[in-house]
């Protein structure tokens, strides 16, 4: 079924336009396309913004503000953001990262939203005309959301601190079996001092490993030291199932990429 | 439905069409224009066969909307061939049997002509991650890859 888009220049007016009842923002369009050719009938009409502020990156201060509209090829390809570059790279293969955008990926259903695993542990903010909204706030009422997105910031982590790891089954390329993305601090003795980690596939949606992360403050990341961190980070999940892989799996296989990442 | 106006340059050529609102560019491409080089294969993202360049990045035309695409330049596997002499990569897949139905072959094409375009002397791993979008059913993947390296040989001999 063919969906008539509207295109403005002004976020404020798609926002006004996607009131209407059965429209769409169109971001890179590679899952909304993909509905409507798939037969979904529920979107009657798209809309989008051109403003220019949606596909800018500016680095400052040790911040990032990546707007909505930025794709996951330009974020891999940016010369000061390394650090995310792996996340980025990690979506699909090279004509989906040309098309899927950051604003896009935060709503993505599991066994996507690999990009926004990483800003989920690097505890980014979601900018709307609104204001800003903490991620893991925003990604739990995202669906009942309607305002358009217009940025997602950051601290730029240091490239020791922030770790990212995805689980495929068909490699290069290949959809998730899971995802994990941690910032860590260590103290002068190498105990960790802080740490988040924020999990893909283990819910509908991104998650915290609450327990994991308690489990982990002041020890260090060795084999005991990360133990119980790993017991408990199964804690709180419900994993998803998919022709990939089943909950079950999803489960017992967690603890096991977890412990690779903190001992890398 | 609302028709609306959209303007491209396809394979050196100005295109100007009117066409339903919400066309994907496949369809566009293939319907209204004429080229049939892109395939329509699962229209979901997933096969790559209608995988095109637009403005030099490679795009999958299934999911891209027609109207989006104003202005652009956007290249397809049959802009490649200059004066009936096929391109070096539709001459390697010819030679090194990386084609067998075909149907996969355009956006084989599409995705190593971009890789080549940045990377004219690509290692094998960076053939494999630039085709990691494209499904074939036919050849399996090593006759194409080699195919690209071929086409990649072909090229820096050429130019030495
Ligand atoms: C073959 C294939 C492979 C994929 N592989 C991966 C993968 O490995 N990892 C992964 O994470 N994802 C993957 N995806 C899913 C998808 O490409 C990405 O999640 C992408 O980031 C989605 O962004 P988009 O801009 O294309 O979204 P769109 O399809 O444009 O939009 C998706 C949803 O978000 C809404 N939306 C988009 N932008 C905004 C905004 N600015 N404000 C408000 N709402 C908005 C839309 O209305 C829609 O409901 C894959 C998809 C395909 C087809
Ligand atoms: S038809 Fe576009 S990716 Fe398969
Ligand atoms: S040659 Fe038949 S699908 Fe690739």
């Amino acid at each position: 079924m063919a969906l008539a888009l509207q295109t403005f220049a002004t976020v404020k007016d798609a926002n006004t336009a996607l009131r209407a009842q059965g429209t769409r923002y169109l971001g890179g369009g590679t899952l909304v396309v993909r509905a409507a050719n798939e037969g979904d009938v529920s979107v009657s009409g798209l809309v989008r913004s051109t403003d220019p502020a949606l596909s800018a990156i500016a680095v400052a201060g040790g911040k990032v503000r990546i707007g909505a509209s930025v794709t996951m090829a330009a974020i891999a390809r940016h010369p000061d953001l390394g650090a995310l570059a792996k996340a980025a790279r990690s979506v699909g293969g090279p004509a989906i990262r040309n098309m899927a955008t950051v604003g896009g990926n935060l709503f993505a259903p599991a066994p996507y939203g690999d990009f926004t695993v990483a800003l989920l542990a690097l505890d980014a903010t979601v900018g709307t005309e609104d204001g800003e909204t903490p991620i893991g706030t925003f990604l739990a009422g995202r669906d009942g959301s309607r305002a358009i997105v217009t940025s997602v910031s950051c601290t730029l982590p240091k490239a020791d601190s922030f770790r990212f790891l995805k689980v495929s089954r068909v490699k290069p390329k290949g959809v998730s079996v899971l995802s994990i993305a941690a910032i860590l601090e260590q103290a002068a003795d190498g105990t960790v001092s802080s740490a988040r980690i924020a999990l893909g596939c283990m819910a509908d949606r991104p998650i915290r490993a609450k327990s994991a992360e308690k489990a982990l403050l002041g020890k260090s990341l060795d084999q005991n030291g990360i133990a119980a961190a790993l017991a408990a980070a199964t804690e709180g999940i419900a994993p998803i199932t998919d022709p990939i892989a089943s909950a079950w799996y999803r489960a017992e296989v967690l603890p096991v990429h977890l412990g690779r990442l903190l001992l890398t | 439905m609302a028709k609306v106006p959209v303007q491209f340059t396809l394979n050196g050529s100005e295109k100007a069409e009117f066409i339903d609102s919400g066309t994907t560019l496949l369809n566009a491409l293939r319907d209204k224009v004429g080229d049939t080089s892109p395939k329509g294969g699962c229209h979901q993202g997933t096969c790559g066969a209608c995988s095109v360049i637009i403005d030099g990045e490679l795009r999958l035309s299934c999911l891209t909307l027609a109207e989006t695409c104003n202005g652009t330049t956007i290249t397809t596997t049959s802009g490649l061939s200059e004066s009936g002499v096929l391109h070096p990569l539709q001459r390697a897949f010819l030679d090194t049997f990386a084609t067998q139905c075909g149907f996969c072959t355009p956006g084989m094409i599409m995705a190593a002509k971009v890789l080549l375009d940045h990377t004219p002397n690509p290692s094998r791993d960076e053939v494999v991650e630039a085709l990691s979008g494209n499904i074939c059913r036919c050849t399996g993947y090593e006759p194409i890859i080699q195919a690209v390296l071929t086409a990649a040989r072909a090229n820096s001999q050429n130019a030495a």
